[in-house]
């Protein structure tokens, strides 16, 4: 998998149509920047939108100028690979509220003047697929091919599903849940707990107080990324390893795991400069996404109207988003006699698994992918 | 789409009512399911455990939903009397619990279709009777150590089986490995038939 898109360069839309919210506020204009790989063919029906996680953004593949590091999901599109961008047009927008670029927190409130901080409304996964919306009508394409995304992303999938049943031929829907536990939002509540009581955060004003509550943020992040690992694969990779070559018996770090899992947290919230607000708004999207609470609860209620075939994939490690969960997707989407194909990949790496090569992930991925080709190639 | 049938496959598409919904337990490439699309326009799910045939089922445009038969996949995922036909081909002898596999394909589906290889066929009995050893056959060409058939059967014990769960046998069938259906199988089954064919259903329980 070594093919790549090379250089790619965002670009941003931006939409003066005013967006209007679940949570009943109402966005009167945004940005939404995105990428695209591959051509749009003349019929446009060769359209892949893919969703991104909490923690990413539309550079999904290729290298932006003068970066080493490709995009995100780099192993999975390309020439050749399962997303073939020789055959597809790909399409991926950072979600409304990020901090890559399509507005959000750090964003300037155009009522006020000022940066928009935590005033900037809740936003969910229906108010995504709305804005993605007209990202789909300025690119001229009727129809989605497919809509991709795994993990938060496989969520936003599912809304497409529901709330567009039109407007997608195939939904493939990674890692994902259809609603989160309890656990899982308590999960998110600690992550907010430690942003929100940094004395850094200054109610969310913080970029105006000209301070960063970094304390707070790699907290929810080593936290957040202690969920995506697997106990086996955390065991195998660190054990009991020391970081000296003895007990110290103190407080600074001991262990390799202890190390590794600041490394990341502190990355995040100064190397990748991830905002902290945007962290508060992408957990608090996850916590609320729940479509089948509009219809009593039943999820396969909740797709009676989709039409769209599916894919849905689930790692045996993802104890975040087990395969159980990914079952009850199965399960409501079954009911409704639709088009499903279920794979459960056995992995050691948890929920991080569905962004690493995987020989039974990428055959599953590509077979798959080699349907939606074929279809769209019939139409 | 040239697809090589064996005549195991063409019986059961003879068996399926046009249009009708199918599961088919361990579809392995998706072969089977494949020509009742084709030629009996169904439409329906796969189930199979292993990961590269579900690769391959996928190729084909098959619906396969990744699953173990040994554990409650198939009451997870679907409602009794949800689907038309459960069928299962050269997989019976293979699960830990035939008889309650039996059980639930015939609480979800409507009529069933197995097909498993007969160990009454005379090969079998000769070479347990007459060089005292665990037969090895093209039916069944493995060991005794590393065989997946955990739980053959006879023509005979399958239907007292069906007998003992009050299952209806509405029709049967024999094939050989070489394609062929003789007189000979037609008339001494379980002597003669390497492959055995089985369309099932529940018999009303009020008569019980």
């Amino acid at each position: 998998m070594t093919n790549s898109i090379g250089i790619v360069t965002p670009q941003t839309l931006h939409i003066d149509q005013p967006l209007q919210l679940v949570s009943g506020a109402l966005l009167p204009q945004y940005d939404l920047v995105y990428e695209t790989y591959g051509e749009l063919n003349a019929q446009a029906n060769n359209a892949v939108l893919i969703c991104h996680a909490l923690s990413g953004d539309h550079h999904v593949a290729g290298f932006h100028q003068g970066e080493t590091k490709p995009g995100w999901w780099n192993d999975y599109i390309g020439p050749g690979k399962p997303i073939d961008t020789d055959r597809l047009f790909v399409v991926c927008s950072n979600n409304l509220g990020s901090c890559r670029g399509s507005t959000g927190p750090a964003s300037l409130n155009p009522d006020t003047g000022k940066i928009y901080g935590l005033d900037f409304p809740i936003v969910t996964c229906r108010d995504w697929v709305n804005s993605q919306n007209a990202l789909r009508q300025h690119l001229g394409i009727e129809q989605w091919a497919a809509i991709v995304g795994g993990s938060m992303g496989g969520m936003q999938v599912m809304q497409w599903a529901i709330d567009q049943p039109d407007k997608l031929r195939h939904a493939i829907v990674i890692a994902a849940a259809p609603k989160l536990s309890a656990q899982n939002i308590a999960f998110n509540e600690v992550a907010r707990r430690a942003i929100m009581t940094d004395p850094e955060f200054h109610n969310g004003r913080f970029i105006e107080a000209g301070t960063n509550p970094k304390t707070g943020l790699t907290l929810a992040r080593m936290l957040g990324h202690l969920t995506y690992l697997s106990d086996d694969m955390m065991g195998t990779k660190f054990g009991r390893e020391l970081r000296a070559d003895k007990l110290k018996y103190s407080f600074d770090v001991e262990f390799q795991v202890e190390s590794y899992l600041r490394y990341q947290g502190e990355k995040f919230a100064t190397k990748q400069n991830f905002d902290a607000n945007t962290y508060l708004l992408m957990t608090k999207a996850l916590d609320y996404f729940d479509p089948a609470a509009e219809f009593d609860h039943n999820l396969s209620q909740a797709f009676a109207r989709t039409q769209a075939k599916f894919l849905v994939v689930s790692f045996t490690s993802d104890w975040r988003f087990s395969p159980a969960r990914s079952r009850e997707i199965v399960r409501a989407l079954l009911d409704n006699d639709l088009d499903v194909s279920y794979a459960e990949v056995e992995s050691e790496h948890g929920h991080d698994a569905f962004l690493l090569p995987n020989s039974h992930y990428e055959g599953i991925f590509r077979a798959y992918m080699h349907r939606v080709i074929q279809e769209s190639a019939s139409l | 789409m040239s697809l090589e049938l064996t005549p195991e496959f063409q019986l059961i598409a003879d068996w399926i009512e046009p249009h009708s919904q199918v599961l088919d337990l361990g579809c392995g490439d998706g072969t089977l399911l494949k020509h009742l699309q084709t030629t009996r326009s169904v439409r329906g799910y796969g189930m199979e455990i292993d990961p590269q045939k579900n690769i391959q089922a996928m190729l084909k445009g098959i619906n396969v939903i990744q699953s173990n038969l040994n554990g409650h996949d198939l009451e997870h995922y679907f409602d009794p009397h949800s689907v038309d036909y459960v069928i299962m081909t050269q997989a019976l002898q293979v699960v830990s619990r035939p008889d309650l596999l039996l059980e639930n394909m015939l609480t979800i589906g409507k009529q069933s279709i197995i097909t498993f290889p007969n160990f009454g066929h005379w090969k079998m009995r000769a070479q347990l009777s007459l060089r005292g050893r665990m037969p090895e056959t093209s039916a069944l060409p493995y060991h005794w150590y590393d065989t997946p058939n955990i739980h053959l059967c006879t023509f005979k014990d399958f239907e007292d089986l069906c007998e003992q769960k009050n299952i209806e046998v509405i029709a049967r069938s024999v094939v050989n490995t070489q394609h062929q259906r003789t007189l000979g199988m037609r008339l001494w089954p379980n002597l003669l038939g390497e492959v055995a064919l089985y369309k099932v259903k529940k018999r009303a329980s009020n008569q019980a």
